[in-house]
């Protein structure tokens, strides 16, 4: 594994590595030492959560962080390539993690350059470490990734995690649920490609009557710029909130997950319940992070 | 005897049944040698397409690779290659496995718009005439495609 650009890419041997490698990452940081080793994080676009967990998981290793935060003041600005920036980036540092608006801007920067580069999202096409931090967090709660039921909740039409989750749990045969309103169903180039899978799936329009059933509900934002009428938006918004009280028929080992920020579609009276667990995926995105440079850096021993 | 609108060729490539009104754009992705001899028919009556275009070179052989960059706009076109008059060898187009710097993403977010870069698509035979962006990994089918 040279980079890490497209879940497409991953074998489910190569993310079964990770994942180990990953675990035992949290339970002893000391093994590796990435010091004197050195990540340019190029990021084109804000993001808080996925540049600080990447900071943080290089710097918990003994490594060192450079970083272009959004393009205001760089040589961006004055017109230079991408192409360019990544090259002098590239003998600035070890390894480049990079965001950008520009869908397959991580695969051109990886065929420009001769260190390793990582996709921490690019547009609305891939964003594979929030994908194996997300496999990592549903290992972790209940023990497998196999045979699974997972209700995904929200906006399943425009969400880039959800359609990597489901395509990235197939090979475990899970059992899916998918909780939408009508019109931000799950596209259905996604249910073929499911189907042909032979992965099981059924879409609904409320979570109440399944929340006995499921061992995951992974919930996402529905943002009302995404509602064509705002009637609609008022009509549904609701529907999709998740209250401590839904939640009391839930399975004892049932983890609820988001990928954050959340705005209001997660109560915070879940989080004082057994069943929160989204804050424990935010920090299982370090050890993830951490898994992804030692092998990308070849330090996996 | 058959009426010959076109001036048979001694040796050479003859590209037919492709859609009436595109034979300049074929011609513009075979980039045809300034020694080559290039004769261009448009409009031509056929019972199968009603109208097509049909190109010959006389002088130069076009290997299948050169003949298969047109696959996308004339995916109907026949080949012939010819020897002393005579068609030495026949062929049909096929998309090939790897398309480069033919075609414009049409995704408009795809760094292939915003960067001065080639262009790839990659295509299998089991997906028909679908191509798949090798950056924005988004799929598209032949048709949709716009040359450059």
């Amino acid at each position: 594994m040279k980079h890490l650009i497209s879940m497409r890419d991953l074998s489910a041997d190569k993310i079964v590595q990770l994942l180990e490698l990953a675990a035992s990452l949290e339970k002893d940081p000391s093994q590796i030492d990435l010091s004197r080793k050195v990540m340019a994080a190029m990021f084109y676009e804000a993001s808080t959560r996925t540049r600080m967990s990447f900071e943080s998981a290089m710097k918990r290793l003994g490594g060192e962080v450079i970083a272009m935060v959004g393009t205001s003041g760089t040589s961006v600005e004055k017109g230079e390539t991408l192409a360019d920036t990544a090259k002098i980036m590239a003998r600035y540092s070890d390894i480049i993690v990079m965001r950008h608006p520009n869908e397959g801007a991580a695969r051109y920067v990886s065929e420009q350059v001769d260190i390793p580069v990582v996709n921490a999202g690019d547009g609305a096409n891939q964003h594979p470490t929030q994908s194996l931090l997300d496999l990592y967090t549903i290992l972790k709660s209940q023990g497998t990734l196999e045979g699974l039921k997972l209700a995904l909740v929200g906006d399943l039409k425009y969400g880039r995690t959800v359609h990597s989750l489901a395509y990235a749990l197939a090979p475990f045969k899970p059992e899916f649920y998918f909780v939408s309103p009508k019109s931000l169903k799950m596209p259905s180039h996604i249910l073929n490609d499911l189907t042909n899978k032979g992965i099981s799936f059924r879409e609904k329009t409320t979570i109440e009557n399944i929340v006995p059933e499921i061992d995951i509900m992974y919930v996402t934002r529905i943002q009302r710029e995404r509602f064509p009428d705002r009637e609609e938006y008022e009509k549904v918004k609701n529907a999709y909130i998740i209250n401590a009280n839904m939640l009391k028929k839930a399975k004892d080992n049932m983890k609820v997950l988001h990928p954050l920020p959340r705005v209001n579609e997660i109560s915070t009276d879940v989080d004082s319940t057994q069943y929160a667990y989204y804050f424990d995926q935010a920090e299982n995105g370090v050890y993830m992070r951490q898994a992804i440079l030692t092998t990308l850096l070849g330090e996996a021993k | 005897m058959k009426e010959l609108k076109v001036d048979p060729i001694k040796n050479g490539t003859v590209i037919d049944h492709i859609p009436a009104g595109r034979v300049q754009r074929v011609l513009a992705i075979l980039k045809p040698r300034s020694t080559d001899i290039v004769m261009m028919g448009m409009n031509f009556s056929s019972r199968a397409m009603k109208k097509k275009d049909i190109i010959k070179i006389e002088g130069r052989e076009l290997t299948q690779n050169e003949v298969n960059s047109i696959a996308l706009i004339a995916p109907h076109a026949k080949v012939s290659i010819i020897r002393e008059y005579q068609v030495a060898q026949k062929s049909r187009v096929e998309i090939p496995n790897c398309i480069e710097g033919l075609v414009v993403c049409p995704n408009p977010k795809c760094i292939t718009n915003a960067e001065p870069m080639v262009t790839i698509f990659n295509h299998n035979e089991s997906e028909g005439r679908e191509l798949t962006c090798q950056y924005c990994e988004r799929v598209f089918t032949a048709d949709e495609m716009i040359h450059i």
